[in-house]
C-alpha cells in the first residue's frame, strides 16, 4: 500500500517556489563551486609554474624520501662528562639528606639522585622527628621540574638582569625614607634566616617582618605563649599516649605541621594484647576520624561544648554548659578513659580558638600527660593573623613604602586578596620571592626568581634542640637566586648563604662536624644544661618574642566555651591530603592523587552529611558508566559567594559541612591543573570555621571518582575486622578463620593441598618476597602512593580518564564505610539475610553508608599470587612467575588482550589506553623534556596498549641481591624491607616487605601471625602479599 | 657507516689468505735498528752512555719531560748546551733549593713553567746526569727510512699475491678454452669421418622441451611451488629477524679513537677506563679526564704506530681533537677551562625494556669483556660483535655456570639448588637466569 506521506528533508522543501530545492536538485551544493572558473581558465593553468606533472614528480619524490628515511635507524649519541665528578658514577644512584621547608610541610628527608638528577625522595630514619614524608613531600621533587617556573628574574612583564635588579631595588630601598619596609614571608623556622632578617633591620630603618601561613594555626600559637611564655606549638609524642582523645585535630593529616602519624601508629598495633584508645570528636570526615576506635559527630559549635563538658569532667573544675545528651554521654565515656589511663592519656584538639587551645593545654598539664613535650615546643608554624590583618591596613593607608613577599601568595591565599590588591598598588617598592608567574607575582613590580628547595641551601630548627640541614641536591636548573642569598646582598653582606648558615651553625653544631650535620641531615641536641644559651643562639634577635606567661583565667575560657552556639549551617575549611595548602597545586602526581576519603581526585568539594543534602536538594548519582555525577551549591559566607559540587561525606555531622583549601589556583600553572573552587575567600580571619549559608544551584558537577561502591556489603573476607577485647580472649579461628571447601563431603581448609588445582612449588630455595600491610597501623595517608609514582614511572591520565576508571595507580587505597554502625553489624545483618525478598531489600540497603560508619583503608596492590590467575590466561606468555615470589610482567611481550585484567580477582592491573608520554594529549610531567627528568631510568616506560602492575619493585630487590652478589656475602637482615617504594614510603610501619626465607626476618614472624590473613583467601590464589586483621580497641573504661 | 660483514665468507676468506701469504712473503724488520745506529753515531759526541741515559729518562723525566718539546717541564734537547754542566747538576739534584738562593736562571724557569716545582732527584750521580744528557743530546732523526721500506714492501707483497693468483686462474682459463675449442674440433672431424664412411649416425628424436615436461607434470609444479614458498618464506623470515639487529654496525665516531692502539697495542686494562663496568649497569664511556691522565703526557703518536691506512699525522690530529674537547692548551700545558663534551655515536643500543647491567656480568660472574665484544684489541675502528638479541643473551645463560666459587652470596642458594637439579654446577639460567622479570621491568 502506497503511502501519501511526504518526506521532507529540510523545511526549504515545504516552500514550493524556493529556488534553493530546484537548485539542490541539480547541484550538490547551492553555491556555484569554483572549479569551472579554475579549470576552464587556460591561460591561468598554462602560466601556472606547477605542471601536472611536477605535481606527481613531488609526491613521488617525498613518498620515496620518506621511505628511505624510514629504512635507516637512528643515530644514537653517548656523551660522557668533560671532567666526570668523583661521586657520580654513571648508573649508581647517590643519596643526599635534605629538608623540604615550604612553609607548609617541613620533613628531613632523603633524595635520591640519578647522574645528578633528584628523582625520588625518600624517609630519612636518622631523623627523630618529622622524618616521614608525606605524599606532598614525596611529590615535591616532581615540581622541581615543573615546566611553568620562572626562569629569570622579571620586572613587570620583561625578563632582567640580577646585577640590574640589585641596583634598581637596592636604590629604592634606600629612597624609602620612614616608610615602612615590610618582610613578608612564610614560617621558615631557620634560625639562620632569623639572624639574616635581623641584620636586615639593622641595614635598613623601619623594617617589619609578618610572618604569614596560608594555613593559620595563630590562635594555637597564641594560647602556648599564654601558657608558656613562647609563641610556638605544643610538641606531643603519640607513643607515649595510651588514650587519645581529639577535639577535630586531624593530627594523621596536617594537625599543626602534622607529622604525627608514626608516633601514632606505634601504639596502634596490639602489642602483649595492648593497644592505644582512641576517641574522636569531629564534623568533617578527616583521616584520623576515619582511624579512631570511637568518632563521634560534633559540628563545630558542639566541639566547643564537647571540649568545655571534657575539661569539667577530668578536671572537675569549670562548669559544663548545656550539651546534647547523646553527645555528653560521649564526653563522660571520654573522660572515664582519660582518667583511668591518667598521665598515659592526651587530649588535642583542632579548634581554631585561643580558649579551645588553652583549655587543651591545661587538660594535659592537669593529667600530667607523657605525651606532651614541654621541653620541645615546635617552631615550625609562626604565622600571625593579627600582623598580616594590620599589614592589610598599613598598606592600605599608604605607609608602607616596600614590600617584600617570600614563600607566600597572598593574592591567592588571602581571603581579603582585594583589600591586598588595592594595598598593593600604593606600595611603592613590591618584590616577590617566587617559583612562579602566580597571583601576586604578577602584580609586584620586581619577581626576584627562587630556586626549589632541591636546589637551596638551608637550616630548620623543627622543634626546640632538633635541627636539620638543607643542601642543594641539583645545579640550579634556571637563572634563579634563593630569598636569604637576595637578602645578604641588600644587607650588604658578600658572603653566600651557605657560608651564613656555616657561621651561624658554628654554635649549634657543637662537638659533631659540619660535614658530618651535612650528611645526616639532621642534628638533635640533647637538652642543654644551659638554657640561656640555647635561648641566645635560636633566638638572635626579637624575632620570637618571648614573653612571660600572662597569667590565664583557663576556667574563664571553658566557661566562653560552653556558651558557644551555633547559627545554622556550619563550614569547617579543612586541607586534603593531596594538596595541602595549594603551593604544588601544578604537580600532576598530587592532582591525579585520590582523597583518601572520598576517593575523588582531581578536585575539591562541599562535603555534606546525607540528612542535610536531602534537605537542600543536593544529590550525588552513579551515571551510565558508573561515574560520579554532584549537584552543585552555592555557598555564602558573610557576603562572599562560590559555588562548588557537592559531595555526600557519610559521617559528616549534621548542621556541618567541609570545604577543603588549596585548590582553584587560576595563576601560574596549568590550564589542566586548574581545578575545584578556591576556598580561601571564604577563610575570614584565617578561621578555618565560618557560619554559612547554602542553597543548591544548577549544573551537574563530574567527579573524577575512583572508587564507586563505598561499603563493604559484609564481605569479611576482604577486610576482616574484630575488636581488642575479642582478640585478647578468643581463639585465632573465631576472628581470622581460613575458609573452608568441601571435597567429597569432607571440609577441608582452602590452603590445604589437597584441594588445590595447582602442583605447589618448592618455594624454600633462594628468595621469597612477601608483604605484609597491617590494616590497623595503616593510616591511610597516601605516602606509598605517590612514592611508587615516582619509583615506577606511572603515568598521569588526567581527570576525565579517571573519570572513566582508566586511573594507572600500581597501588590504591580502598576505603571502605561500614553499612551498619560497625562493619561487624554488617556481617551479621548479612548472615541474617534469608529468602529472595529480604535479600533483594536489605542488600540494596547494605550499599548505602551509615551515617557514621566505621572505616577502614586497605592499601591494594598486585598480590603475586603463587597460583596466579592472570598468568594462566595470557596467550602469548606476557606475564609469569619468577622463583622469588613475584609475578613479572614483560610489557615488549604484551600484545594486550586484556584477558590477565579480566581474571584478576583484586583488580590491580592496569592498562595502558593510550600512549602517555610525549603525547600532547596527556600534556603532563612525561611531555616535557624538563619533567622527564624525574623519570626513573631503571624502569620501562611504558607504551601504549600493554598491561603494566606492581612488580614488588624488582628493579631494588635486584639491585640489592646484585650489591650482595659483588661483595660476596649473603643479604643483610631487613635489607630488602626498604627496597619496595611503597613499604620503604610507609613511615607508620604498616608494611614491611621482606623475604620469608631469611632466617628471624620480620616478614617470616608477620605471616604466621595470628592476624594474617590473604585477601579473597577463598579464591585459592595464595597471594605472597599478607595482611594483619584490623583491631579494633572498643574497650570501655 | 660503514657495514662490516661477517658473514660473508668469501671476503674473509680472501682476506685470511692475503693474510697468510703477507705471514710468508715478508721478512720480519728489526725496527729499532736506526735508533740504536743513531745512538751509536752520538756516544762519542756528549761523553756520556746513552743508553743508560736512555733508561733513566725514561723512568724518571718522562713523565714531565720530552726531548724535543714542551710538555709541563721544557723540551731538554740542547739543555747542556744553554747552561753550564755544573749549574745543571744541582739543579736536578735540587731545584727548590736553588730557587729559594735566589739563582736567577732557576727563578726564570721556574716563573716560565707557572710555578711548577721540578722534583729533587738527590739518588742521582753528576755521572748518571751525564747520561741523561748523553741521552737528551741526541739530535732529532730523521723518520726511520725502514718504515716507508716496510709500508712498501707490504704493498707489494700483497699486490704480488694478487698477481700471482690472477696469473694462474688466468691460465687455467686459457688451458680450458683451449680444452673446448680442441673437443669441438675433435668432436666435427669425427663428424666429417663418419659422413664420409657412410656410418649412420643414430637421430635424436624430437621430444618435447623440458620445460613443457615439466609443466605438464602437476606433481612437480606443485612440489617445486612448495618448494619455492618455502625457500622464500625462510629468508623473509631471516630478513625479518635481523631488523633492528645491528651486528656489526660501525659508525664514524668525532674523534678516530682507535681500541687496537690502547687495548691491544698498549694493553691498557678494559676497565680502567671504563671502571664503571665494575660497579653499575653502564660500562660508562669514560670522562675526557680519564683520557687526559695520560695524554696530558702523550700528544704524539710514535712513528711505529702509525700504518698504511692512517699516517702519524692522522692520529696527532686526532689527539689535538682530544685536547680541544678537554679544553687542554698543550702550550701552555693547562686546561683553559672551555671544553665540550665529545658526542660519541652510541654503538651497543638494549631497548629500553631490556635491562642489562654491566656489573652482574663483568664483576659477579667474571665474564671477560671480549665475550660479548668480541677481539676490541684489535678494533682499529669500535663495531658491535655480537647480535646482542634476546636469543643471544639466553643461548649464553644456559651454557655459563655461575661462578660460585669464593662468593658467600651463591654458598646456601647453589648448594640447594644444585641438588635439586642434580648436577655440580648450576648455569646462569638455573639460577633464574630465564626468568622474564631479570631482565624485563
Amino acid at each position: 500500500m502506497s503511502s501519501n506521506k511526504k518526506y521532507w528533508k529540510s523545511v526549504e522543501e515545504l516552500n514550493e517556489n524556493s529556488s534553493v530545492v530546484e537548485t539542490l536538485q541539480q547541484n550538490e551544493f547551492v553555491q556555484e563551486i569554483p572549479t569551472d572558473e579554475f579549470l576552464g581558465d587556460k591561460s591561468s593553468l598554462e602560466n601556472s609554474s606547477t605542471s601536472r606533472r611536477d605535481f606527481l614528480k613531488y609526491v613521488g619524490f617525498s613518498t620515496a624520501a620518506a621511505t628511505l628515511a624510514a629504512c635507516e635507524g637512528p643515530v644514537k649519541k653517548s656523551i660522557p662528562y668533560v671532567v666526570q665528578p668523583e661521586r657520580i658514577v654513571p648508573g649508581v644512584a647517590n643519596y643526599y639528606a635534605t629538608t623540604i621547608a615550604d612553609g607548609y610541610d617541613f620533613a628531613s628527608i632523603l633524595i635520591k639522585t640519578r647522574e645528578g638528577r633528584p628523582i625520588k625522595v625518600e624517609n630519612n630514619n636518622l631523623a627523630t622527628s618529622n622524618g616521614s614524608a608525606n605524599a606532598r613531600v614525596h611529590a615535591s621533587v616532581l615540581s622541581l621540574y615543573d615546566n611553568t617556573r620562572l626562569q629569570m628574574p622579571k620586572k613587570g612583564a620583561e625578563d632582567i638582569s640580577w646585577g640590574a635588579l640589585d641596583k634598581e631595588v637596592g636604590a629604592k630601598l634606600n629612597s624609602l625614607g620612614n616608610k615602612q619596609i615590610v618582610l613578608l614571608t612564610q614560617t621558615y623556622a631557620s634560625p639562620s634566616t632569623s639572624k639574616l632578617i635581623s641584620e636586615f633591620k639593622a641595614k635598613y630603618q623601619n623594617v617589619k617582618h609578618v610572618v604569614y601561613d596560608a594555613v593559620s594555626d595563630s590562635e594555637a600559637l597564641d594560647a602556648y605563649q599564654m601558657m608558656y611564655g613562647e609563641r610556638a606549638l605544643a610538641d606531643y609524642d603519640f607513643s607515649k599516649a595510651s588514650t587519645i582523645v581529639s577535639i577535630a585535630a586531624d593530627f594523621l593529616g596536617d594537625w599543626q605541621g602534622g607529622g604525627y602519624d608514626s608516633g601514632y601508629a606505634k601504639r596502634r598495633i596490639p602489642e602483649n594484647g595492648k593497644m592505644s584508645k582512641h576517641i574522636q570528636f569531629e564534623a568533617n570526615m578527616s583521616l584520623s576520624g576515619a582511624n579512631a576506635d570511637k568518632r563521634v559527630q560534633a559540628t563545630p559549635s558542639q566541639q566547643k561544648q564537647v571540649l568545655a563538658a571534657l575539661y569539667t569532667y577530668v578536671t572537675g573544675a569549670g562548669s559544663k554548659g548545656t550539651l546534647d545528651a547523646k553527645l555528653e554521654e560521649e564526653v563522660i565515656k571520654a573522660a572515664a578513659q582519660i582518667k583511668k589511663a591518667g598521665s598515659n592519656a592526651l587530649v588535642v584538639s583542632g579548634i581554631q580558638d585561643v580558649d579551645a587551645q588553652l583549655v587543651v593545654l591545661e587538660i594535659n598539664k592537669a593529667i600530667h600527660s607523657k605525651a606532651f613535650n614541654k621541653n620541645t615546643p615546635r617552631t615550625i608554624r609562626k604565622g600571625d593573623a593579627k600582623a598580616v590583618a594590620q599589614l592589610v591596613k598599613d598598606m592600605n593607608a599608604g605607609n608602607v613604602g616596600g614590600l617584600l613577599i617570600a614563600g607566600v601568595n597572598p593574592m591567592y591565599s588571602l581571603p581579603n586578596a582585594n583589600e591586598f590588591k588595592s594595598g598593593l598598588e600604593k606600595v611603592e617598592l613590591s618584590v616577590a620571592f617566587s617559583m612562579h608567574n602566580d597571583a601576586t607575582a604578577e602584580l609586584c613590580s620586581y619577581v626576584a626568581t627562587t630556586p626549589h628547595y632541591l636546589e637551596s641551601w638551608g637550616d630548620i630548627e623543627l622543634k626546640k634542640g632538633t635541627y636539620s640541614l638543607m643542601q642543594p641536591t641539583i645545579r640550579p636548573l634556571f637563572d634563579t637566586r634563593q630569598f636569604q642569598d637576595t637578602l645578604l646582598k641588600w644587607s650588604g653582606n658578600s658572603s653566600t648563604y651557605h657560608d651564613y648558615i656555616k657561621s651561624t651553625w658554628a654554635g649549634i653544631l657543637g662537638s659533631t662536624s659540619w660535614n658530618q650535620a651535612l650528611h645526616d641531615g639532621v642534628l638533635v641536641k640533647p637538652m642543654l644544661p644551659n638554657e640561656e644559651l640555647v635561648e641566645a643562639l635560636e633566638t638572635p634577635e626579637g624575632d620570637v618574642e618571648t614573653i612571660a606567661p600572662t597569667p590565664v583565667s583557663v576556667s574563664a575560657a571553658a566557661r566562653r566555651l560552653s556558651e558557644a552556639k551555633s547559627n545554622g549551617l556550619e563550614l569547617t575549611l579543612y586541607t586534603k591530603t593531596a594538596l595541602g595548602d595549594g603551593q604544588q597545586a601544578n604537580n600532576p602526581w598530587l592532582q591525579e592523587m585520590p582523597d583518601p576519603i572520598t576517593r575523588a581526585s582531581w578536585d575539591n568539594y562541599l562535603t555534606v552529611s546525607k540528612a542535610d543534602a536531602e534537605q537542600l536538594g543536593l544529590t550525588n548519582e552513579n551515571v551510565a558508566n558508573g561515574a560520579l555525577d554532584g549537584s552543585y551549591a552555592k555557598v555564602t559566607v558573610g557576603g562572599v559567594e562560590i559555588i562548588a559540587p557537592v559531595i555526600i561525606q557519610p559521617g559528616q555531622a549534621k548542621g556541618s559541612v567541609g570545604l577543603a583549601l588549596g585548590y582553584g589556583k587560576s595563576k601560574g600553572l596549568k590550564e589542566d591543573m586548574i581545578v575545584g573552587v578556591n576556598a580561601y575567600p571564604l577563610y575570614q580571619n584565617l578561621n578555618a570555621v565560618q557560619n554559612v549559608s547554602i542553597t543548591a544551584a544548577e549544573g551537574v558537577h563530574e567527579f573524577a571518582c575512583v572508587q564507586l561502591h563505598n561499603t563493604l556489603m559484609g564481605r569479611g573476607d576482604i577486610v576482616k575486622e574484630t575488636t581488642l577485647e575479642i582478640f585478647n580472649t578468643k581463639d585465632k579461628h573465631e576472628w581470622n578463620s581460613i575458609p573452608e571447601v568441601s571435597k567429597n563431603h569432607i571440609e577441608y581448609e582452602v590452603t590445604s593441598p589437597e584441594v588445590d588445582l595447582w602442583s605447589e612449588f618448592d618455594r624454600s630455595v633462594g628468595h621469597h618476597f612477601n608483604l605484609s600491610i597491617d590494616l590497623n597501623a595503616c593510616t591511610g595517608c597516601g605516602a606509598c602512593v605517590i612514592a611508587c609514582h615516582a619509583e615506577n614511572n606511572v603515568p598521569v591520565v588526567g581527570k576525565s580518564e579517571v573519570r572513566r576508571s582508566r586511573d594507572m595507580h600500581w597501588l590504591r587505597i580502598d576505603r571502605y564505610y561500614s553499612s551498619q554502625d560497625s562493619f561487624e553489624g554488617d556481617n551479621e545483618k548479612k548472615d541474617n539475610i534469608s529468602g529472595l525478598g529480604s535479600s533483594l531489600s536489605e542488600f540494596g540497603e547494605m550499599e548505602n553508608p551509615s551515617d557514621n560508619p566505621q572505616v577502614v583503608f586497605q592499601p591494594v596492590m598486585c598480590q603475586h599470587c603463587n597460583h596466579a590467575p592472570c598468568e594462566t590466561v595470557c596467550p602469548v606468555a606476557a606475564t609469569s612467575h619468577g622463583r622469588q615470589g613475584q609475578n613479572h610482567m614483560a610489557y615488549n611481550r604484551c600484545v594486550g588482550t586484556r584477558y590477565c585484567a579480566n581474571n584478576c580477582p583484586y583488580k590491580v592491573r592496569r592498562f595502558n589506553w593510550f600512549l602517555y608520554n610525549n603525547n600532547d594529549e596527556f600534556d603532563y610531567h612525561m611531555n616535557n623534556d624538563l619533567g622527564r627528568m624525574v623519570l626513573n631510568p631503571d624502569v620501562t616506560v611504558r607504551s601504549r596498549g600493554v598491561m603494566e602492575k606492581c612488580s614488588f619493585c624488582i628493579q631494588s630487590t635486584q639491585a640489592i641481591i646484585l650489591k650482595a652478589k659483588r661483595e660476596g656475602r649473603l643479604v643483610e637482615a631487613g635489607e630488602f624491607n626498604d627496597s619496595c617504594a611503597c613499604s620503604a614510603a610507609c613511615s607508620s610501619g604498616a608494611m614491611r616487605f621482606g623475604d620469608v626465607n631469611e632466617e628471624g626476618s620480620k616478614i617470616a614472624e608477620l605471616i604466621k601471625d595470628d592476624r594474617a590473613y590473604h585477601l579473597l583467601e577463598h579464591v585459592g590464589t595464595k597471594p605472597n602479599v599478607v595482611y594483619q586483621t584490623k583491631v579494633r580497641n572498643t574497650t570501655e573504661a | 657507516m660503514k657495514q662490516v660483514k661477517h658473514r660473508n665468507s668469501a671476503s674473509k676468506i680472501l682476506i685470511l689468505g692475503t693474510v697468510f701469504l703477507f705471514t710468508f712473503f715478508n721478512p720480519v724488520f728489526g725496527q729499532d735498528q736506526s735508533a740504536v745506529d743513531n745512538a751509536a753515531v752520538t756516544e762519542a759526541s756528549s761523553g756520556g752512555d746513552v743508553a743508560k741515559g736512555e733508561e733513566l729518562f725514561k723512568s724518571l723525566c718522562a713523565a714531565c719531560h720530552k726531548r724535543y718539546k714542551k710538555m709541563t717541564g721544557p723540551a731538554l734537547f740542547g739543555v747542556a748546551d744553554k747552561y753550564e754542566r755544573e749549574w745543571i747538576y744541582s739543579w736536578v739534584k735540587n731545584s727548590a733549593a736553588m730557587i729559594a738562593s735566589g739563582d736567577a736562571q732557576a727563578i726564570a724557569i721556574y716563573e716560565e713553567y707557572n710555578k711548577t716545582a721540578m722534583n729533587a732527584f738527590p739518588q742521582l750521580s753528576n755521572v748518571d746526569i751525564d747520561d741523561i744528557l748523553a741521552y737528551v743530546m741526541v739530535p732529532k732523526a730523521d723518520p726511520p727510512p725502514s718504515v716507508p721500506d716496510y709500508e712498501s714492501s707490504t704493498t707489494a707483497s700483497n699486490d704480488g699475491s694478487l698477481v700471482s693468483i690472477n696469473v694462474v686462474l688466468g691460465i687455467l682459463a686459457l688451458v680450458f678454452l683451449m680444452l673446448l675449442v680442441v673437443l669441438f674440433l675433435v668432436n666435427k672431424t669425427l663428424r666429417n669421418f663418419a659422413e664420409a664412411n657412410n656410418v649412420e649416425l643414430p637421430e635424436s628424436e624430437t621430444k618435447t622441451p623440458i620445460w613443457k615436461a615439466f609443466i605438464q607434470n602437476q606433481f612437480l609444479v606443485l612440489v617445486t611451488a612448495i618448494l619455492l614458498l618455502l625457500v622464500s618464506g625462510y629468508f623473509v623470515y631471516g630478513y625479518f629477524m635481523q631488523v633492528g639487529v645491528d651486528q656489526g654496525y660501525q659508525p664514524v665516531q668525532p674523534i678516530h679513537y682507535s681500541h687496537k692502539i690502547h687495548a691491544g697495542d698498549n694493553k691498557i686494562e678494559c676497565k680502567y677506563c671504563h671502571s664503571s663496568a665494575r660497579v653499575s649497569k653502564t660500562s660508562g664511556i669514560p670522562s675526557l679526564n680519564v683520557c687526559m691522565n695520560c695524554h696530558k703526557s702523550i700528544s704524539e703518536v710514535a712513528e711505529t704506530t702509525a700504518t698504511s691506512e692512517y699516517s702519524k699525522e692522522f692520529y696527532d690530529g686526532e689527539i689535538q681533537r682530544l685536547y680541544k674537547a678537554a679544553g687542554w692548551d698543550p702550550e701552555a700545558q693547562a686546561y683553559t677551562g672551555k671544553g665540550e663534551p665529545v658526542k660519541w655515536v652510541r654503538i651497543h643500543n638494549l631497548p629500553d625494556f631490556a635491562y642489562f647491567n654491566h656489573s652482574q656480568h663483568v664483576t659477579v660472574a667474571g665474564v671477560e669483556c671480549q665475550k660479548c665484544h668480541g677481539p676490541v684489541e684489535e678494533m682499529e675502528i669500535m663495531y658491535q660483535h655480537a647480535p646482542l638479541t634476546m636469543g643471544w643473551c639466553i643461548n649464553c645463560h644456559r651454557e655459563t655456570n655461575v661462578k660460585v666459587a669464593d662468593n658467600k652470596y651463591y654458598e646456601k642458594i647453589h648448594k640447594e639448588l644444585s641438588k635439586k637439579y642434580g648436577v655440580d654446577q648450576l648455569t646462569a639460567a638455573q639460577m633464574g637466569g630465564l626468568e622474564c622479570g631479570k631482565c624485563h621491568y
